[in-house]
């Protein structure tokens, strides 16, 4: 699950870290009342949860409170990647002396926690990281003990030559783990992590990615969600325990398992049709998730056909088979569905399918054939 | 020959009362799977189905039984503790079937099951089976039938179309694993190929991959360096729209997008065959 900045930050102060301080804001009116409250120059900011904000021209300064007006009714019209931008956040500027990058990741190769952190910080980190990958540090924290002083010294050592900056880095990245772990992160950033010329060690920007699967037993992170802020039918899919993905083609898809529906969709381009949509329904279906399904894709008023694909392993296909024909009896169908079913329970599910009208393959490649050429009217 | 399991595997089944345990117990027993036990704490002393023992502990359930494989069906938020108590307990080989596992826990539970010497497969993944000798875990076993191919594969049901396609052609099996596709697991792709080179039976080996990391990668330069049995490969994802990706580290760390084609090219430099169609691989085990 992605959370916005304003709310990284906030688990990011309750940490400590120092953060400057932040208001959100959802009309022009708003932004420009809370950038004269703190006076001079402010920085508006796009809450959105797409990367590359400042180059969609995201973050902008503003220097009067009525700029702040201006370029927040600006920002507030964008839709970056396919995203509105319905709040932003209104936040004093800085004065900038250096910039670092400090992120903390669950890497797949060496199965912990990695800290990555570099003194080339800002919006081309990634580039830095292709080009001199020298000046990035990684870190992996070992998680029976957790990020040690020593160890955080070092990284904080290879941001800065100054001790002072030094150690507060070091403490920055100790909290900065403390509050990866405590909200069940897959990944948190501090891009830029700032020096002023006082010579404190800010984090002027955060990033934050929670596991979808610790949300169960942290309450008060999955309720930072903010479904205003995502795709409709994806937070309708996700209510109903599916994971769905909208696109642009016509042929409505629903299959179990991702590497199957990834492979479904493949198969429906290779055979010269676009799918619609990944839909994935997962394993222990009951009847209830494929109804929603049916519901969902239907819903899609560019869906042409509907191909449901489910190989049986922990999915009951009499499951699947008992859903489509519930799901058709409430709402019946005005667009042509093609059913390739096979695995466990098959012989039950046919079964329920024959009695029901409804016909089902064997074969996938017969299957998305068949569902490409209702979906376009030629031949696949 | 297989690899990891065959007639000698003794297997616990851990959440056997459950939906999903329960269900699956009875389909790896009529398999032919010898399930010696299943454990689910608090029905100790009762009997699964009346002739399978219930233990409250993995502990007493080995003691008892001698079990050296377990399977987990327990809920996501329990499989850490699970799979830790197994591998304290002796067992040689962890499956965790369990969906939706937090991953910061996998980072804890991974090390500590390495420390015990057991295998762990998965979490997330669809299980194991050497077909005609055993199966642990929920890929059908009428899909499948003994043959001289090893398969390995990132994902679940994508495996049982790919193992079908293959023993609707006439190719068996020596053993077909699903290793699951969650950020951390315990057996990778490379554990797979390395005891599929060393398994007299297996002739050949088919790798099933996905978009995202690089393990497939990986995996291809170990094939080209290590392996003289010939390999080939698909990759799932090929049209699956680039995200919309938050923050930077995951490319940092990688370096790579992790790209279906990015792949596919790993696997052709390094002289695995590429099938673009779940089919294909059939076609390019003839050759």
């Amino acid at each position: 699950m992605n959370i916005h900045e304003y709310q990284a930050k906030q688990i990011f102060r309750d940490a400590g870290i120092p953060v400057p301080p932040g208001e959100i804001a959802s009309t022009a009116a708003q932004a420009e009342a809370i950038a004269r409250k703190y006076g001079g120059t402010v920085v508006v900011k796009a809450q959105v949860h797409a990367g590359g904000r400042g180059k969609a021209g995201g973050v902008k300064l503003a220097k009067s409170p009525e700029e702040a007006r201006d370029v927040a009714e600006k920002i507030l019209r964008l839709t970056i990647k396919d995203l509105p931008v319905q709040k932003v956040l209104v936040t004093p500027a800085a004065d900038i002396d250096t910039e670092a990058y400090v992120g903390v990741i669950v890497d797949r190769a060496s199965k912990r926690a990695v800290f990555m952190v570099s003194p080339a910080g800002g919006i081309d980190i990634e580039e830095v990281a292709a080009s001199t990958p020298e000046k990035i540090m990684r870190h992996p924290v070992d998680p029976r003990y957790g990020l040690q002083p020593y160890e955080a010294m070092e990284m904080g050592f290879f941001l800065y030559d100054d001790v002072k900056k030094a150690r507060a880095a070091a403490k920055i990245m100790q909290q900065l783990y403390a509050a990866f772990v405590k909200s069940g992160a897959s990944l948190a950033e501090i891009n830029p992590l700032v020096t002023t010329p006082a010579g404190d060690v800010v984090a002027l920007d955060a990033k934050m990615v929670v596991d979808d699967n610790e949300l169960d037993r942290l309450p008060q992170v999955a309720a930072l969600r903010d479904e205003s802020s995502e795709a409709p039918s994806e937070v309708d899919a996700r209510n109903a325990n599916l994971t769905f993905i909208k696109l642009d083609g016509n042929v409505g898809c629903v299959v179990n398992g991702a590497g199957l529906a990834m492979a479904t969709m493949d198969l429906v381009k290779y055979y010269g049709g676009e799918p619609a949509n990944f839909l994935d329904i997962g394993g222990s279906s009951n009847p209830e998730k494929v109804v929603n399904a049916l519901r969902i894709i239907t819903g899609d008023p560019s869906v042409k056909a509907i191909l449901f694909n489910i190989f049986g392993g922990i999915t009951r296909t009499d499951d699947v088979a008992n859903g489509i024909v519930t799901a058709t009896k409430q709402n019946p169908l005005t667009v042509p569905i093609v059913i390739r079913l096979t695995g466990t329970n098959e012989e039950i599910a046919l079964r329920i399918l024959q009695e029901n009208g409804f016909s089902a393959m064997t074969d996938m490649d017969e299957a998305v054939k068949k569902a490409v050429s209702l979906a376009t009217g030629k031949a696949a | 020959m297989s690899i990891f399991i065959d007639n000698s595997t003794r297997l616990l089944v851990q959440g056997i009362t459950g939906r999903d345990g329960s269900f699956h117990a009875r389909q790896m027993m009529e398999y032919g799977t010898h399930v010696v036990g299943g454990v689910t704490p608090g029905k100790g002393g009762q009997k699964f189905d009346e002739k399978t023992p219930i233990f409250n502990t993995v502990e007493r359930a080995v003691a008892e039984t001698g079990a050296n494989t377990t399977v987990i069906y327990v809920p996501p938020m329990f499989a850490a503790d699970a799979m830790m108590e197994a591998a304290d307990a002796g067992i040689a080989l962890i499956v965790c079937i369990t969906e939706g596992v937090p991953v910061l826990d996998m980072t804890r539970v991974y090390p500590f099951v390495k420390e015990k010497g057991a295998r762990l497969l998965g979490p997330n993944c669809p299980g194991l089976i050497s077909p005609g000798k055993s199966k642990v875990g929920i890929i059908p076993g009428r899909i499948c039938t003994p043959g001289p191919i090893g398969l390995v594969s990132r994902s679940g049901t994508l495996t049982y179309e790919v193992v079908f396609q293959m023993t609707r052609a006439g190719m068996g099996q020596t053993t077909c694993v699903g290793i699951g596709g969650d950020p951390i697991n315990g057996t990778n792709f490379i554990d797979c190929l390395e005891a599929f080179e060393a398994d007299p039976e297996t002739e050949s080996v088919v790798m099933i991959g996905e978009i995202g990391g690089t393990d497939e990668q990986e995996a291809a330069k170990f094939v080209k360096e290590k392996m003289k049995k010939p390999v080939v490969g698909f990759i799932a994802g090929q049209t699956a729209p680039p995200g919309r990706r938050m923050g930077h580290a995951g490319a940092i760390i990688s370096g790579s997008a992790g790209t279906a084609a990015e792949k596919m090219q790993a696997f052709e430099d390094n002289g695995i065959g590429v099938a673009k169609r779940p089919i294909d691989v059939v076609q390019l085990l003839r050759r």
